[in-house]
């Protein structure tokens, strides 16, 4: 084990991976000499080169697009974004070609494509670089969508998704790129797809959390256990494949669930996940799921602000208290 | 011929033949043999048989839309013809003459539009991707192809299409600009048929000649008649030695006329005139090859007849293989999303499959 941010993890996971299948290249923005604004490709470029570290104009859709050509020549790219906000420019190469391409050819296509990036709040980067896309690519059949949390899950799912032979939308944090903690040293250490973690034991009430708001819900919890409640802390870390037995077993034991995140809450993942609660496990449920997610505002540019539009410790706390009725 | 010396700003296209299939230029020298142009006149009348037969059987209730190639079959006949085995072609959506020289069988194409899309495994071609339906989407999987021919050292080339209307897309612009940054072996032909369905070419764009957009890539273009077959083949080869040798990506514009409608859904009454359908009928493709073919002394037009009616025994052979082809599966539906079913999709199935297996089940009413 060593102790790595989640951006070097992240980074260190690429260079394995490129130095273990010669067909595993980088494409994106500033990926090269500069090793990416997030730091996540940084000296690749001088181990791998330029045709396997490539930089590309600035044209998401056209990278992409070239990334599913390059992939059909057998090779697996690794599409990098500065922002992920940024995939807006490329939906139609995304959603109508990677996402349909294997199923209109008959399944003669394969398409191991890696579209990675970082979203969310937490630089004050303001309304169109600070949103969270996941809902898109869980709506649109074609995608596997993985949402690390941590340094050792960012390490391990990414190295799934380079292997996966289809299209992973793989949606890092900036605000957890400086988290660190200590990831295997094993080069074919790897999280399957659709394995949530546990992150917190409990017997009260659930909360099911994604990305950045895992750690706010392992907060709250601490919160509510001085309040004498004890919530179980759920994290996904895949929505597609989701892993509702995992959450099902834990609402079976707490009768409740509270499910947040920082994407907006109208139609957001959260919807879907707790109609799945409840389709499944209605039987199990003293309350209804609560949802919490960002306001159905555009992200301010104020740091004080967009804190204000997503869930907060104090807004988790309050929902687990109100499905447990205190 | 040196491809990267014509001027794209030049408005007259590059030609061979003038309509009544004499040849204009003053020193030329036939580079294909007598025999390869009979061949490619035979594969333009087979194409056109199958474009008019597969109207027929759309108006019959037994094809879904289809795009007519009418007018159309010269450059996507030579298009298909210069390609090796080796390189790779990603289409659009009216190159039937293309996919056939690629080796696309007639049954796979009439199973497509009859609504298979395993149909579009393309079994018996080698290295085609399927019809793209959207517009542009494909030029930048065509400059990462290249992208992968060139990372693997390969020599070969890849060639797309894509209509006039097309290059006024972004996807277009961004996969012309990367294949010439990267230097990749691209070769995109332009079919400018004159009309994005309704739009006529001079409200698309303002400028001279759809070839010029090379420029600004700073790539090689060159607009030909696309109706000439002889030009068609000179440009095509010229411009694939070109980019096979390492020296990067082409844009051929190649003048057409879409002579019948947009798809079996559209009616160019409302948008054209008739004097100008008429206008382009005289610089047909298939009449012009047989003119030059007839003049050689080396094709009887009297034999013809015979010809059309083996080759349309043939199609209507092939179509009704794809009409007896079983009726779609549940794997249809659910087994080409991913390499393996998901579990969710795999529950779905058999939802479905309960389904099905609980109606069977009830007596016909």
């Amino acid at each position: 084990m060593s102790r790595k941010k989640y951006s070097v993890a992240i980074r260190d996971v690429i260079a394995e991976e490129m130095r273990s299948d010669p067909s595993v290249f980088v494409m994106g923005e500033d990926i090269g000499a500069l090793g990416g604004v997030f730091g996540c490709t940084r000296d690749l470029q001088k181990e791998f080169g330029k045709n396997r570290v490539r930089d590309t104009p600035i044209a998401e859709a056209g990278y992409v697009g070239t990334g599913i050509g390059a992939a059909l020549t057998g090779m697996r790219p690794i599409l990098d974004f500065m922002y992920l906000d940024f995939v807006y420019v490329a939906m139609d190469q995304l959603l109508n070609q990677a996402a349909k391409l294997r199923y209109m050819y008959g399944g003669r296509a394969t398409l191991p494509l890696v579209v990675r990036g970082q979203q969310g709040i937490g630089r004050g980067n303001a309304g169109t670089h600070s949103q969270s896309v996941e809902a898109f690519f869980t709506h649109i059949p074609g995608f596997k969508v993985a949402m690390p949390s941590t340094a050792s899950d960012a390490a391990g799912l990414l190295r799934t998704a380079i292997r996966d032979n289809n299209p992973v939308m793989f949606i890092e944090h900036k605000a957890l790129y400086a988290s660190s903690e200590e990831v295997p040293d094993d080069p074919n250490f790897a999280i399957p797809f659709g394995k949530a973690a546990v992150r917190r034991q409990g017997k009260d009430v659930t909360i099911i959390a994604t990305s950045l708001m895992v750690g706010r819900a392992l907060e709250a919890a601490e919160a509510l256990s001085k309040e004498g409640i004890e919530a179980e802390v759920i994290d996904p870390r895949t929505l597609l494949p989701l892993d509702l037995d995992t959450m099902l077993k834990s609402i079976e034991k707490t009768g409740r669930a509270v499910v947040v995140h920082e994407a907006h809450k109208n139609n957001g993942v959260g919807a879907e996940i707790a109609s799945q609660i409840m389709e499944a496990g209605f039987k199990f449920l003293d309350a209804p799921v609560v949802r919490l997610g960002a306001k159905a505002c555009t992200l301010p540019f104020s740091l004080v602000l967009e804190n204000a539009v997503v869930p907060g410790v104090d807004d988790i706390h309050e929902a687990a208290k109100q499905v447990c009725y205190k | 011929m040196d491809i990267a010396a014509y001027d794209p700003l030049n408005e007259t296209p590059y030609q061979i033949l003038d309509a009544q299939g004499k040849v204009i230029l003053d020193h030329w020298e036939q580079s294909l043999s007598d025999s390869e142009l009979i061949e490619a006149f035979k594969n333009m009348l087979f194409v056109r048989q199958f474009d008019t037969m597969a109207i027929s059987y759309q108006r019959q209730g037994r094809m879904y839309t289809y795009p007519p190639n009418l007018g159309q079959e010269a450059l996507s006949v030579a298009s298909g013809s210069v390609l090796q085995k080796t390189d790779w072609m990603v289409p659009s959506v009216r190159e039937m003459g293309a996919w056939y020289m690629k080796g696309v069988s007639l049954k796979e194409l009439f199973l497509y539009y009859r609504g298979h899309e395993i149909a579009q495994r393309f079994e018996q071609a080698n290295r085609i991707m399927p019809i793209t339906v959207p517009i542009a989407s494909q030029i930048p999987h065509a400059a990462g192809v290249g992208y992968g021919i060139k990372f693997h050292g390969e020599k070969a080339v890849v060639l797309t299409f894509i209509g006039d209307g097309g290059t006024s897309e972004g996807d277009f612009h961004e996969a012309l600009n990367f294949a010439a940054v990267w230097k990749v072996p691209l070769i995109t032909v332009i079919q400018n048929n004159h009309y994005a369905i309704s739009l006529p070419v001079h409200k698309q764009t303002a400028s001279k000649t759809l070839a010029a957009k090379s420029l600004s890539y700073g790539m090689p273009g060159i607009r030909v008649d696309g109706n000439d077959y002889i030009a068609m083949h000179e440009v095509l080869s010229g411009s694939i030695d070109y980019a096979r040798q390492g020296n990067g990506p082409v844009l051929i514009e190649a003048l057409t006329y879409r002579r019948g409608a947009h798809t079996t859904s559209d009616d160019p009454k409302k948008y054209r005139t008739q004097e100008e359908e008429q206008e382009w009928e005289p610089k047909d493709p298939v009449n012009r090859l047989r003119s030059f073919l007839v003049h050689k002394n080396i094709w009887n037009p009297d034999e013809e007849a015979e010809l059309i009616e083996g080759y349309r025994k043939e199609i209507d052979t092939q179509f009704l293989e794809a009409e007896q082809y079983p009726p779609h599966s549940l794997d249809d539906v659910f087994a080409y999303m991913f390499s393996e079913l998901p579990p969710e999709l795999e529950a779905q199935k058999q939802e479905y499959q309960d389904y099905l297996n609980a109606t069977a089940q009830e007596p016909q009413k």
